[in-house]
């Protein structure tokens, strides 16, 4: 975070800086986790129970599902609250396929390409006509579960294919859920992107200087389309594991899940005006947010107040670079 | 002259809002009688005075997630003075809601004046705070109506010539805000900080003040509609409001605000805030199911965007705000 205000170094010493910045923000990320770990165990006999914790992955892995290709669109200078909009209607097509008696994984298949959908939608629109992303994604956050009311009203479907639960209730290994095992994959996959290929570098060229990058010949436009369908399509895996998980559809479902994604992206160190974030950032603050409120959960702590502390989580992220810099500014001036 | 008025922004949109008016009253005449008419701008009244809000704060590129939560929770901590101590005068009870608001707001705009955070993570991070501390505040039980004073309820729907004091006060915010938009230096300085951060700097006006001062009126704003909220349903309770930051935002980018700041009237935000009431009070008129509302804004959100888009195409790039630009003024 706090590498994009330290804009009067040279070229060269920036990048070890930007480097050096974002190492220590992962560091930091680790020494808290594990702290969580030393309290949570401290406070609660149950938390290392294995079969706990591994119960505990379930509250955030389809939100970190879409957390990774949100890091990449927020890299980008691009954003998307629709997010839990699209799991809504993903979920409602899913489930009037359901109805109508098709196979498990046909409905699989329109839930991920009812998000693929969506999110080129968002993307075309932000492209297309050239509008900043925020505007484009309230209004499909809208419409997106507004056609989700439309088609449901205040019904819930229930009738999902035998075989359907397995997505988001059953274990690949021992303690290891598919959710976590997918969560795991997609990891990996989405670190090979951002940081192995260059579409990945493309990335933060374009949130660093998107005109520039338009000159040096990045299809900037066509990129940020892939990403919003990315987005989308990460939407959709997620909504097909919440559905099984819940075995029920109804259009109010994942209300609010965009906070706490993008909490989960601006917690892991990716800054929000662009140009920078790690991957392996993200994944260490999706395990932090989840051990947090599993061990809250633990203390009985009621949901609502959750998200008050994830609230104040997000803004101490942002403004605590902010002040540290502060700080350090003040201090060189009275020297 | 009256060309120019039918092809503004707030022409058009004037004349879409009548032609649905008047278009739903050839179904069902009673829509366009005087009094349903004064209902329509009545119920709407809460929607125009947030979107006015909500106006000063995207004028200066920024924008104000937490209104809702803010509306929640100022309307609990004034329901539940009026239920433990009914005796208090209600002048009382409004500037202590205007109070509250305004204290929610300033700690917006202090992290954003301060600290140049960008304002849609504050306020998505106190948009959760705000309700979490609604929760904690009444322990998740409701104040009804009657734990509630009379006159705490009957205030807003104390009619003046035969239109209820909630109307009334929607009118004098627009006057108000017509006014401070158009002759004050205090209204005007919200275009140029949001227009053009850099030559607003360099004359003399201290744009992260004007920000402050943004999510200062929209949270005092707020705080009103708090009280006038709960006071108008006669319930108070956590959800109160969910999700109608939304229709907020929506008003104003209706009505021609443009998200990337600096472009935006009082007018075109009340023809839009009006476009989402009549609407809402249509679609039951003409049998549609009022689950359609939500997809209908949606879309009239995406329209509207468009439509802005295509007028002022060289304005439409920054997301969120230009972060070289308080880089620079920082470092001066």
């Amino acid at each position: 975070m706090d590498t994009t205000i330290k804009k009067s170094a040279t070229p060269d010493s920036m990048f070890t800086s930007k480097l050096q910045g974002l190492l220590r923000w992962e560091s930091f990320l680790v020494l808290i986790v594990f702290l969580v770990c030393v309290m949570n165990s401290y406070l609660s006999p149950y938390f290392l129970d294995p079969w706990n914790l591994s119960d505990a992955t379930f509250n955030f892995t389809e939100k970190a599902l879409i957390a990774l290709p949100m890091a990449m669109l927020i890299i980008a200078k691009e954003i998307d609250i629709s997010v839990a909009a699209i799991i809504s209607l993903s979920s409602t097509l899913m489930g009037l396929v359901a109805q109508m008696g098709a196979p498990v994984y046909v409905v699989a298949f329109v839930g991920v390409l009812a998000g693929a959908a969506c999110g080129l939608f968002n993307g075309v629109l932000v492209t297309r006509f050239k509008i900043p992303s925020i505007v484009v994604t309230i209004g499909t956050m809208s419409l997106f579960r507004g056609i989700s009311y439309i088609l449901l009203g205040d019904q819930v479907v229930r009738d999902y294919p035998d075989g359907f639960e397995f997505f988001g209730q059953g274990y690949v290994y021992w303690v290891f859920s598919f959710e976590l095992v997918l969560f795991a994959f997609f990891a990996l996959v989405f670190y090979w992107l951002l940081h192995r290929t260059t579409f990945g570098r493309y990335t933060y060229a374009i949130g660093n200087n998107p005109t520039a990058s338009y000159y040096s010949g990045i299809k900037v436009d066509k990129h940020r389309l892939i990403l919003f369908t990315l987005v989308g399509v990460m939407s959709g895996v997620a909504s097909v594991l919440l559905t099984s998980r819940l075995g029920s559809t109804r259009p109010s479902i994942a209300m609010g899940w965009e906070l706490s994604i993008i909490t989960m992206v601006v917690l892991g160190g990716v800054s929000i005006l662009g140009g920078s974030g790690t991957i392996a950032g993200v994944v260490l603050a999706v395990i932090l947010m989840g051990l947090v409120t599993f061990g809250m959960g633990l203390l009985n702590i009621p949901g609502i107040v959750m998200t008050i502390i994830v609230g104040v989580m997000l803004i101490t992220v942002v403004s605590l670079p902010v002040l540290i810099t502060l700080y350090k500014n003040k201090k060189a001036k009275a020297l | 002259m009256l060309k120019r008025l039918i092809y503004s922004r707030e022409g058009v949109l004037s004349i879409i809002v009548l032609a649905m008016f008047f278009g739903v009253g050839v179904i069902s005449p009673d829509f366009i009688s005087l009094s349903n008419s004064v209902s329509i701008f009545n119920d709407t009244s809460i929607l125009i005075m947030l979107a006015l809000g909500q106006m000063l704060v995207i004028l200066t590129r920024c924008i104000d997630l937490s209104v809702a939560a803010n509306v929640a929770f100022t309307g609990m901590f004034v329901a539940m003075v009026n239920q433990y101590f009914p005796e208090l005068h209600m002048s009382l009870l409004i500037f202590l809601s205007l109070f509250i608001g305004a204290l929610l707001g300033a700690i917006n705009g202090l992290f954003v004046w301060l600290l140049k955070v960008p304002s849609i993570v504050i306020t998505l991070g106190t948009m959760s705070i705000y309700r979490g501390a609604t929760f904690l505040l009444s322990d998740g039980a409701w104040v009804n109506s009657h734990q509630m004073s009379e006159s705490f309820i009957g205030l807003p729907r104390y009619e003046i010539l035969s239109m209820p004091v909630l109307g009334w006060m929607a009118i004098a915010a627009i006057i108000l805000f017509f006014w401070a938009m158009k002759f004050s230096v205090w209204g005007r300085n919200f275009y140029s900080a949001g227009g053009n951060p850099m030559a607003a700097f360099y004359s003399g006006v201290n744009v992260g003040k004007v920000q402050f001062y943004a999510f200062l009126v929209s949270g005092t704003l707020s705080g009103l509609c708090g009280y006038l909220w709960v006071s108008r349903f006669a319930v108070a309770y956590v959800d109160v409001a969910n999700g109608f930051e939304l229709q907020v935002i929506a008003a104003c980018v209706i009505g021609g605000v443009s998200i990337v700041g600096g472009l935006g009237t009082v007018v075109g935000c009340v023809i839009g805030a009006l476009f989402i009431g009549v609407v809402n009070n249509a679609l039951p008129i003409i049998g549609v199911s009022p689950f359609w509302q939500m997809a209908i804004s949606g879309l009239v959100i995406i329209i509207a965007v468009i439509a802005n888009a295509t007028s002022d195409k060289d304005k439409a790039r920054i997301i969120l705000r230009n972060p070289n630009a308080n880089d620079e003024i920082r470092a001066n």
